[in-house]
């Protein structure tokens, strides 16, 4: 007599025998196939559009060529796009600026609360709209559009190979091509890859892709100090052949930290997968670019002001509250300075990366108002004042390469931390996530800095 | 792999654009699910379509969808040739 | 008024997105890859004075709990019992996807079939004749683009019919070998001893044969909490009739 759930299991374990699965998973893909054989009627052509395309995109000779030239061609198109409306965005707010502080004579305000609201403030929320929201609306729409038509699991058939050499699981392409866009957002998205192991190397190596809040220290970086020397018409070709040498640094630097982990930490072999290459879809384009811009340009953006403009406040009064002769900026950067000169830095960036920590977009701002709030200039409406500002406080292209390293191998920010935490629920790994890429970003910046100067390049 | 007497030899040995029956799973556990209900069930037909820039994996045309397979997978599936087209 | 809840089932990159934001209003995140989803959405809309709330599973290939994915999207269809579950597939792979909606049927027979992408198999030559293709389900199957908002309004129509009774499924059995077909003979009036008509028995007969652990193991563990309803006296509608 079956009478309890236990005589019913053991009951039906007698019953069983081996691969029964087989057999069950077979009659459904028979009863499926005549179904469709009666009611579907395919084309007759041997070859679809998509198998077609993917001779193409993911061939032997041409997959690779395609991939970088597709980096390419988003990065030139977002840093060359970019330019003009954000010198217009900024030339804007310049205006504002000066409508703001008319408004504050004329209403007799204090100049501590000018200095606070509208160079502290305003001034710190305007670089980040104008810096960032260019970029990211024609980068996130043109993302959209690829990811729409299907093409990042090609990207992840094409390297497949590189990430098992390296212990890790092929889907990790697809959560580092959500890195671009946002690191706390890629690091949810690895939830795609079931195991643990690999799981974990995907979210301890994912901020090694440049997100979104990097992309235009990057870009405005590059442009200013290695696309400087040559003619208007190259300067952003140039830029974006930087750009992209620093992400494939990133992607390097992954593998090898993925590969480190393996064979030390996170002991293992890659665990077997399967990877469904889509059909190519034709991406909705106005809704895609809508969606795109709308939801993720603006997200982001928000995200941003809410952080920079606390941080602007920080900034303009941890530089106008004087102890002793100098502000507190200045003690924190003169105490930062002698580690920051060693790694090709100087204090304020190092301060920069430190108050930057809640969200990346603002670690340009904070260095410009750390230099602005001990420098003689006022106002910066065009990209040669840019230049000036950075020159003037000791910038060579050595800084400009080390900033741009160390922004690319540094800590994650303070949401993609908080969201690790919440995704392993391991305080170890945690803090892990944040000291592996922080040691990384220092040796590396250290070597470079010394290597370029015992070389005599600077 | 050893190739049985009917002439199985594995799936990645097969070359790219032929139409291939597989005859057995070599493969237990939860791969061999995955695997069965993507299509890879004894008899259906599989179309090598690709090699990844990198020589592996390769991409089959399974049951009407595309699906990259590893070596280490592809490898233990058995299969037999159609005839050719 | 009243109020449903109903599962969105379907195989990763079929447009489950897209069909859950068309419904619901809100935006979840949607891509060509598969596996985006990885946040499972609960959003709601009304229809005819009815509200709904819509829950979107993650996107599977099949419901034998071959990963954690699938034992979300198979608990949730068994133990949660939704008043209806959409199982949307791609029109432009129709033969693997299907395989998933005439597992979700022997799971519960409140099943509609949405065939969405009909765009893209309209594009290369794909013809579907989806009259044919229910008739042989025993459900409703409707065409759709969703993207597109193509099928919407017949899809919130035959919802409306099949959660207020107006349709009443007879979905297709899926016919095992005489072996097998035995051994669920043999299961089924245990099954219903213990734990009588609330739970799809010849599914739970399957799975048993299966040997599928993590579902034994869930049972198990419902039945010795008490957790499972014991219902003996509600039978399925067609022996009622």
């Amino acid at each position: 007599m079956v009478d309890s759930i236990e005589k019913l299991i053991q009951y039906s374990q007698s019953l069983r025998k081996p691969n029964i699965r087989d057999e069950i998973v077979t009659q459904i893909y028979q009863t499926t196939r005549s179904i469709c054989q009666d009611s579907v009627i395919y084309p007759k052509t041997e070859t679809n559009r998509s198998e077609k395309l993917d001779q193409i995109l993911t061939s032997p000779i041409w997959g690779f060529p395609i991939m970088f030239a597709m980096l390419g061609v988003v990065i030139y198109l977002t840093i060359w796009g970019a330019n003009v409306p954000s010198e217009a965005l900024a030339n804007l707010f310049g205006i504002g600026e000066n409508y703001l502080t008319a408004a504050f004579q004329a209403l007799g305000a204090p100049s501590w609360l000018h200095g606070l609201l509208v160079l502290g403030l305003y001034r710190g929320t305007s670089w980040v709209v104008s810096v960032m929201l260019p970029p990211m609306a024609i980068f996130f729409p043109m993302f959209a559009l690829l990811e729409n038509f299907g093409y990042l699991p090609r990207v992840a058939f094409n390297m497949d190979r590189l990430f098992k050499s390296s212990g890790a699981h092929g889907k990790q392409a697809l959560t580092m091509a959500m890195g671009f866009g946002c690191n706390a957002a890629a690091i949810i998205s690895t939830r795609i890859i079931e195991s643990p192991r690999e799981r974990m190397l995907a979210i301890l190596t994912n901020n090694f892709v440049p997100c979104n809040g990097r992309w235009p220290t990057l870009i405005l970086l590059a442009s200013l100090f290695m696309a400087a020397g040559f003619a208007t018409g190259v300067q952003s070709i140039v830029t974006t052949l930087v750009v992209m040498g620093i992400v494939l640094l990133g992607i390097m630097v992954t593998l090898l930290v993925s590969w480190i982990l393996s064979k030390t930490a996170l002991k293992g072999i890659p665990t077997r997968y399967t990877l469904e290459l889509p059909p190519y879809r034709q991406p909705k384009f106005l809704n895609t670019i809508f969606r795109a811009t709308v939801d993720k340009s603006l997200f982001v953006l928000k995200r941003a002001i809410i952080v920079a403009a606390p941080a602007g406040l920080i900034t303009w009064i941890l530089a106008n509250i004087m102890i002793g002769e100098q502000s507190i900026l200045q003690h924190i950067t003169l105490f930062l300075d002698p580690f920051g000169k060693a790694l090709g830095l100087d204090g304020f960036i190092l301060m920069a990366f430190i108050l930057g920590l809640p969200a990346n977009e603002i670690v340009m701002p904070i260095l410009l108002m750390g230099y602005l709030a001990t420098g003689a200039m006022t106002e910066v409406d065009n990209m040669v004042e840019l230049k000036k500002i950075f020159v003037d406080h000791g910038w060579t292209w050595l800084t400009a390469l080390n900033m741009m390293l160390f922004s690319l191998l540094h800590y994650p920010c303070g949401t993609t931390i908080f969201t690790i935490y919440k995704e392993t629920k391991s305080v170890k790994w945690t803090i892990l996530s944040a000291v592996i890429p922080t040691a990384i970003a220092i040796t590396v910046t250290f070597i470079t800095a010394h290597v370029v100067r015992g070389l005599g390049l600077v | 792999m050893v190739a049985d007497s009917k002439g199985a030899f594995p799936l990645c040995d097969a070359q790219i654009g032929d139409s291939v029956r597989i005859t057995q799973l070599c493969i237990e556990g939860a791969m061999r699910l995955r695997l069965l209900d993507l299509g890879f069930i004894p008899g259906a037909i599989i179309k090598v379509l690709q090699k990844s820039p990198l020589g592996d994996p390769m991409a089959f045309r399974v049951s009407q969808t595309t699906i990259a397979l590893r070596k280490e997978e592809s490898s233990q599936i058995l299969v037999e040739k159609l005839g050719d087209e | 008024m009243r109020h449903y809840r109903i599962a969105l089932a379907g195989n990763p990159n079929t447009g489950k997105s897209t069909l859950f934001n068309e419904l619901t209003g809100l935006r979840q995140h949607t891509g060509n890859w598969p596996g985006k989803t990885v946040l499972h959405a609960e959003g709601s809309f009304s229809y005819q004075g009815n509200s709904y709330t819509l829950i979107d599973l993650p996107g599977t290939y099949s419901l034998f709990s071959n990963s954690a994915d699938e034992e979300v999207a198979r608990d949730y269809i068994i133990f949660e019992k939704p008043d209806a579950t959409i199982v949307v597939l791609d029109a432009t792979s129709l033969e693997r996807n299907m395989n998933l909606a005439l597992q979700v049927l022997e799971m519960t027979e409140q099943v509609i079939i949405c065939i969405n992408l009909m765009d893209e198999a309209r594009k290369i030559g794909i013809q579907i004749d989806e009259k044919k293709i229910a008739s042989r389900l025993g459900v409703p199957v409707i065409k759709m683009a969703a993207r597109n908002g193509e099928g919407i309004d017949l899809l919130l129509k035959t919802l409306h019919q099949l959660v207020t009774g107006k349709i009443s499924p007879q979905p297709l059995t899926i016919q095992y070998s005489k072996e097998i077909e035995e051994k669920i003979d043999e299961l089924i009036p245990h099954i219903q001893n213990l734990i009588g008509n609330s739970y799809p028995t010849r599914w739970i007969a399957l799975r048993l044969l299966d040997g599928d652990e993590s579902f034994v193991q869930l049972l198990k563990e419902k039945y010795s909490k008490g957790k499972l309803q014991f219902n003996p006296i509600r039978f399925p509608s067609k022996h009622a009739n």
